[in-house]
C-alpha cells in the first residue's frame, strides 16, 4: 500500500517543526496545513502574507486576500501583510525555516526542477526559484515515477533547474528519500508495504 | 520652479494618466487580478497609447485586468514572473505578437526596490545554476555564487491603494499590496487610484504605508470589481 495522496501531505507535515516560518508551495504541499496542529506553525505565502490560515467560509471570500496560487484564504491572528519585496527578503535572507514544494525532478544530489517541461508551454517561474534557493530547509513531496514509469528521482536532471543542490528530503508514495552528496537517496522510510526492489527499479539513482 | 508635490488629486483618469504615451516602460500593480488598479488600466486602453513595455507579475489572467491590454494591442513586451493560465499572453507569444522576458519573481520586486532606491544593480542567489544565470555576471562571494542583477526603472507606475491622503500618502489592503509600493518607488511618475481618498492628517503618520513623496497624482475611484481568480472556500460547521 502506497501512500495516498492525504498520507504524502501528513508527512510532509510531519516535517515541519514546532514554531517554525513555512511556505507551502501550490498543490500538494498546500493540503499539508490541514496537517497542522492549530498554532503550531506560521504559514508564509510569497505574495505577501504571514499567519496564513484556511479556506474562509463560505459567503466569507474576499478578493483582496489570497495565497500565490490566487486562490481566496483567511489570515490568522497574529497574521500580517507585506509588500513583495519584503516577502522575497523575507526568503533569499533565509528567514523562511522551510519549503515544502512540488516537483518535476530531484536528482540524487539534491538539484531541483519543478517550473518547466521541456518543450511544454513556459508558466513562468514565479516564486520557485526563490524559494529553492533562499529557504533554510527545502522538501520535495512528488509522485515518485510518472504514469509511465520514467524516473522523476534522478542521478541528473533533464529538466530546467530551478535551483541546485537544494532538496534535503523527497517524500513520495512509495517513502521518504534523502539526496546525498555522493550521488545517491538515502532510504529513510518505505511506505507500508512497499519493497526496496521496487522503488529502486522507479528510481533513476543508487539507493542507500 | 514648482515641485512635484503640489495637488496632486485629478478629477478623472485621463487627466491621472497625462503624459503617458506610446513605447513608455509601464509596470502596474497587482498580483494577478488581486490588487489590480482598475480604472487606470481602461483608462490606458481609452487613450489608445501602443507599443508599452508592461512590467507585472501576471499581465492579466481569465480576459482580466492586464489581459484586457493585451487584447487591445497596447503592449510589445512583457516583463513578468509568471504568466499560468494567461491565454492573452500565451498565444502572443507564441505569434510572436509581444515578447515576454520571465523573471524569478523575487529578482523581480528587488529590481524594482534597487530602482527607486538607487541602487543599478544588486548581486542575488535566485537563479544561479539555471537559465536565469544566461548572460549576467556571476561572482563569488564568501564561498557562494551570485547573479548580477540591474535595477528596473519605469516611466509610470499605475497602482492601487485602500487610503489615501491628498499629500499621497497611503495604506494598502491585505495582499492587495504586493508589488505597488516598490513600483510606486522606482517609477518617474506613479498614479494612484485610491478607494477612499481623505485629507491630509487623516492618516496617522505612523500607520502610513508608503510616503506620499513617491505618488504624484491620486485618482479617487470608489467602486471595483475585484474578480475572483480561484474562489476557493469551506463549508462552515453546523451551529458556527
Amino acid at each position: 500500500m502506497a501512500y495516498s495522496k492525504e498520507d504524502m501531505a501528513r508527512r510532509a507535515a510531519a516535517e515541519i517543526p514546532a514554531g517554525a516560518i513555512v511556505n507551502l508551495g501550490i498543490g500538494l504541499p498546500t493540503l499539508c496545513a490541514d496537517y497542522l496542529p492549530e498554532g503550531h506553525a506560521f504559514l508564509h505565502s510569497e505574495n505577501g502574507l504571514l499567519g496564513m490560515g484556511p479556506f474562509p467560509f463560505e459567503g466569507e471570500e474576499d478578493p483582496q486576500l489570497i495565497n500565490a496560487g490566487k486562490q481566496t484564504v483567511t489570515v490568522l491572528p497574529g497574521g500580517s501583510t507585506f509588500d513583495s519585496a519584503q516577502s522575497f527578503a523575507m526568503i533569499r535572507g533565509g528567514h523562511v525555516d522551510l519549503a515544502i514544494l512540488g516537483a518535476m525532478q530531484v536528482s540524487a544530489r539534491g538539484d531541483l526542477a519543478n517550473w518547466a517541461v521541456p518543450g511544454g508551454k513556459i508558466m513562468g517561474i514565479g516564486g520557485a526559484m526563490d524559494l529553492a534557493s533562499g529557504c533554510r530547509r527545502v522538501i520535495a513531496v512528488m509522485q515518485h515515477a510518472t504514469k509511465d514509469g520514467e524516473h522523476k528521482l534522478v542521478a541528473t536532471c533533464t529538466y530546467p533547474l530551478t535551483a541546485a543542490r537544494v532538496v534535503s528530503r523527497v517524500i513520495t508514495e512509495l517513502g521518504v528519500f534523502d539526496p546525498t552528496a555522493d550521488g545517491c537517496f538515502k532510504v529513510i522510510e518505505l511506505a507500508p508495504g512497499v519493497d526496496r526492489e521496487t522503488v529502486a527499479k522507479l528510481t533513476g539513482a543508487p539507493l542507500v | 520652479m514648482t515641485g512635484r508635490h503640489h495637488h496632486k488629486v485629478r478629477d478623472s483618469v485621463a487627466a491621472a494618466l497625462d503624459g503617458l504615451e506610446s513605447g513608455m516602460t509601464v509596470m502596474v500593480g497587482g498580483f494577478g487580478l488581486c490588487g489590480n488598479a482598475e480604472a487606470l488600466i481602461r483608462g490606458v486602453i481609452d487613450k489608445g497609447v501602443k507599443d508599452l513595455t508592461l512590467v507585472s507579475n501576471n499581465a492579466g489572467n481569465l480576459g482580466k485586468g492586464l489581459a484586457t491590454w493585451l487584447r487591445a494591442d497596447v503592449v510589445k513586451k512583457v516583463i513578468c514572473s509568471y504568466l499560468g493560465t494567461n491565454e492573452d499572453l500565451h498565444s502572443r507569444m507564441a505569434s510572436g505578437a509581444i515578447a515576454v522576458e520571465v523573471t524569478p519573481q523575487g529578482t523581480l520586486a528587488e529590481r524594482m526596490r534597487a530602482a527607486g532606491a538607487g541602487i543599478p544593480a544588486f548581486f542575488t542567489p535566485t537563479g544561479v545554476g539555471t537559465v536565469v544565470e544566461q548572460g549576467k555576471e556571476k561572482r563569488t562571494i564568501d564561498g557562494r555564487e551570485y547573479l548580477l542583477e540591474r535595477a528596473l526603472p519605469a516611466d509610470f507606475a499605475l497602482i492601487r491603494a485602500r487610503t489615501v491622503d491628498t499629500f499621497g500618502n497611503l495604506r494598502f489592503y491585505r495582499t492587495a499590496r504586493n508589488f505597488s509600493p516598490i513600483m510606486a518607488t522606482a517609477a518617474r511618475t506613479t498614479v494612484v487610484e485610491a478607494d477612499r481618498l481623505v485629507d491630509v492628517g487623516a492618516i496617522d503618520p505612523d500607520d502610513v504605508h508608503l510616503s506620499g513623496l513617491y505618488v504624484h497624482r491620486v485618482v479617487h475611484v470608489p467602486e471595483h470589481e475585484d474578480p475572483f481568480e480561484y474562489k476557493t472556500s469551506r463549508k462552515r460547521p453546523e451551529g458556527k
